[in-house]
């Protein structure tokens, strides 16, 4: 992530190895007070008692917060999203799950006067850091849209330009073909990787963006909305492959979709503004079936059982 | 009663413009129509492939106009759309609004600019120091030509949805490879439209090539040295007393409309297909 | 507020399982009744209600069905469709067991007291103020009062002990009534299990209000 220096890459990744490693004998020996302590329960000191999963957090927040010029988008949020799971972002729209989930991949950055405070750390790296280059940041982090977004290119350029664009290393084809198989699309367009994207189906053309993004082999994928104008069939395939894809990224979903994100995801955070695009905050966090089934605050409650307002 | 006179106005004012746009089509059709009655029938392979014969004499051809021409249009356009497309890009995708705005203000006055005033601010910079010839025509019709590149160019580039832009900045994308490999072929058809109006618009003056490529009698293809034009061929030789180099501006003239409208049929075929 | 007539339908089911939890108390009242006053006639209406609870249970379980596939309850409605479904499993054992007391009233009803029933009454009152409170916490979504109910949950359980020695003396020294004996015992255990759903009941209700099940489970 660090441009100039390659070494303290390897020093950082080798960190997060250790760390890893690390959770792994905490998670089989006895939980022990010390967890507690270097756990991720104890770094979230947010006003509000937020409970943490108790896993290696890959994505570190604390404190974000995001100012369109003058508007405080969202504010004061404090959260950490476990390596290898699905955290999912939910919340009535204009909550701004969408511009925290955009803070994780400096995808902020590209809207003028968006100022992001707090630090975002990913595998203990601030990435609003000075030195730290937002284009490696997200290549490292691919992110999969709303809408399906395919370039107006072939099914086969969809998925290398990101790939070619990165200087990836091998066989082009064989990265397309094992993107697209990751992406569960090989079988549907093996045939047809010379056709046009845009003649593909909505439910195939976010597969494709999803195998697109799979090219670059990002680290972690961040899904905003990602069914929300597919079809029910399309949806559930997509949530299959994300629960696939769960086991080998990190993935942060933003969903208006309250079952969708029981169905999908293994922590769910809940979101509120004070009023519609001003000052979101994170009022609830923890793991998806405690915050279905009983969630602590009267607020997430009433909003997941749609009583909300 | 107010009714029907509601209705009178209505059909009256239907009339009124239905005129208005009778007249503006009728006066095309007429020229087109007199331009190509009076040339057509003097083109001939002899017209187009012979330089022009001593002043007064029949026959001769326009050849070195022609090719003068093509030299003219070939250097203002491999100046001005290189220029125009980066100033296009700039404006769109990295000028902050504060600068898109006077920028954009200042290519329309460009535009605006009446195209003798570029011919002789192109002749007091260029052609005052180092003479007449082709290559100041062509930055002439450069100058011309640039505005409207730029301008189109800006509005094409603008108009590629974000969620493109996103979708390639999210794969680690460079700000400039997104810019040349995603925005740039989605806007191509709209920015080749733009360099083909400002192609014809260049093509067509006159004016700016009397105070910088001149003119010339006689075949050349020496970028240093004065070259013919068509749009100056016909201003000298409606000028001449020959009833002979009358007739050859009049079928210069209808080459030069017959050009203008194959260059706007091939815009709109770029047009219709980018739509599509 | 929103979602009214999903918030009518939940009511509405609840209501439906208290009528019932209503029906199987007085079915547990009644099997005493009949048990202590040799009253053929009104066990034979109690074996009969039964049918009736029965039929209950599987209306609200439909219900229930209907609901969390159409209405998609999730946190305080999915814990309240959960525990409508346990509570009235447990309503409609209960209703068993006191259809197995007035079973066992009618084969009694013919023969010679052995002597007075004094701990069974006892037992039953205890069971029944178990089960009427149970349903009270469950009304008022009490976990105080559902925590105390657990607790004479003990209570139950030494009578019940008691009344299994005490016959099983009684038999052992006087053969013949062997089989009155074996009745009896079996009226006890009815009113004991009687009691434990009661306590699941209270269970249900701490499940229903803080979204944990009682950790005690080792009590049953």
């Amino acid at each position: 992530m660090v441009r100039q220096s390659t070494k303290e890459d390897e020093d950082r990744s080798l960190a997060a190895m250790l760390a890893q490693h690390r959770a792994v004998e905490d998670m089989t020996s006895e939980r022990t007070i010390q967890d507690l302590t270097t756990g991720s329960l104890a770094a979230t000191s947010a006003p509000q008692a937020i409970r943490a999963p108790l896993e290696e957090a890959v994505f570190k927040l604390s404190d974000v917060s995001v100012n369109y010029g003058t508007k405080q988008a969202i504010s004061g949020i404090n959260l950490d999203a476990p390596g290898r799971r699905v955290t999912a972002l939910i919340g009535p729209s204009g909550c701004g799950k969408s511009t925290l989930l955009r803070c994780l991949n400096r995808m902020n950055d590209l809207i003028p006067n968006a100022r992001v405070g707090g630090t975002v750390q990913y595998h203990g790296t601030n990435i609003y850091d000075k030195s730290v280059d937002p284009v490696e940041v997200r290549r490292r982090i691919g992110m999969v849209f709303q809408k399906p977004n395919p370039f107006p290119k072939s099914i086969y350029d969809n998925v290398a330009f990101g790939a070619r664009i990165n200087g990836a290393k091998g066989s082009m084809d064989e990265i397309v073909e094992r993107s697209l198989t990751q992406a569960a699309l090989w079988n549907e367009v093996k045939n047809d990787l010379k056709k046009s994207a845009l003649a593909l189906s909505g439910g195939q053309q976010q597969r494709l963006c999803i195998a697109r993004a799979l090219a670059v082999q990002p680290e972690a994928i961040l899904m905003d909305e990602p069914c929300s104008s597919l079809d029910p069939i399309a949806t559930l395939k997509i949530e299959d492959l994300i629960r696939e894809l769960c086991q080998n990224y990190t993935i942060v979903m933003v969903t208006h979709n309250m079952q969708q994100a029981a169905r999908v995801s293994d922590y769910t955070a809940f979101m509120l503004a004070a009023e519609h695009g001003v000052n979101g905050h994170l009022i609830e966090y923890g793991p998806t079936t405690e915050i279905f089934t009983h969630p602590r605050d009267k607020r997430t409650e009433d909003y997941i059982t749609g009583r909300f307002g | 009663m107010r009714n029907q006179r509601r209705r009178l106005f209505n059909r009256l004012m239907i009339g009124v413009v239905t005129g208005c746009a009778a007249l503006s089509v009728g006066i095309m059709f007429l020229i087109i129509g007199y331009v190509t009655a009076k040339g057509v029938t003097h083109i001939s392979v002899t017209f187009l492939t012979h330089e022009p014969t001593s002043l007064g004499e029949p026959g001769g051809g326009i050849k070195h106009a022609l090719v003068g021409t093509l030299i003219l249009v070939t250097i203002a356009i491999s100046i001005a759309v290189p220029l125009g497309i980066g100033a296009g890009i700039f404006v769109s995708e990295y000028a902050s609004p504060r600068l898109a705005l006077p920028l954009r203000f200042l290519a329309d006055v460009l535009t605006g600019v009446p195209s003798i005033v570029i011919g002789v601010f192109i002749y007091s910079l260029i052609v005052i120091q180092y003479g007449f010839s082709a290559l100041a025509g062509g930055v002439a019709l450069a100058v011309i030509m640039l505005p409207i590149v730029a301008r189109t160019s800006e509005e094409a580039l603008y108009l590629v949805p974000r969620d493109q832009r996103e979708a390639a900045l999210a794969l680690g994308t460079p700000k400039w490879r997104m810019i040349l490999q995603i925005v740039l072929p989605t806007a191509a058809p709209a920015v080749v439209t733009g360099c083909l109006l400002a192609t014809a618009r260049a093509a067509g003056e006159t004016a700016p090539l009397l105070f910088t490529a001149l003119g010339n009698n006689f075949y050349s293809t020496n970028v240093k040295e004065p070259i013919a034009a068509m749009p100056v061929i016909i201003y000298r030789y409606a000028l001449t007393p020959y009833p002979s180099l009358h007739d050859q501006a009049w079928a210069t003239a209808f080459i030069l409309v017959g050009v203008m409208l194959v260059l706007s049929a091939i815009t709109r075929i770029v047009v219709s297909r980018s739509i599509r | 507020m929103t979602r009214s007539v999903f918030e009518r339908q939940l009511s509405a089911v609840q209501e439906d399982m208290l009528v019932m939890a209503g029906m199987v108390e007085s079915a547990i009242v009644q099997s005493i009744e009949a048990l202590r006053l040799r009253d053929v006639a009104l066990a034979r209406r109690i074996i009969e209600n039964d049918k009736l609870i029965n039929r209950r249970r599987y209306d609200i379980e439909e219900k229930c069905i209907e609901l969390i596939s159409l209405q998609a309850p999730l946190a305080s409605d999915l814990r309240t469709i959960i525990s409508v479904l346990h509570i009235t499993v447990d309503l409609e054992r209960m209703a068993d067991h006191a259809e197995g007391i007035a079973k066992i009233a009618l084969m009694l009803a013919d023969e010679p007291p052995i002597r007075p029933l004094v701990d069974i009454p006892r037992m039953a009152e205890i069971a029944i103020e178990m089960l009427h409170g149970a349903v009270e916490a469950y009304k008022l979504r009490d976990v105080k009062r559902a925590l105390e109910i657990m607790d004479m949950d003990d209570t139950v359980d030494n009578l019940y002990e008691q009344v299994y020695h005490e016959l099983l003396t009684y038999m052992a020294k006087e053969p013949q009534v062997t089989q009155r004996g074996t009745y009896l015992v079996w009226v006890a255990h009815n009113l004991e299990r009687i009691a434990d759903r009661s306590t699941n009941i209270c269970e249900r209700v701490v499940f229903l209000v803080e979204g944990r099940i009682p950790e005690n489970v080792s009590k049953y």
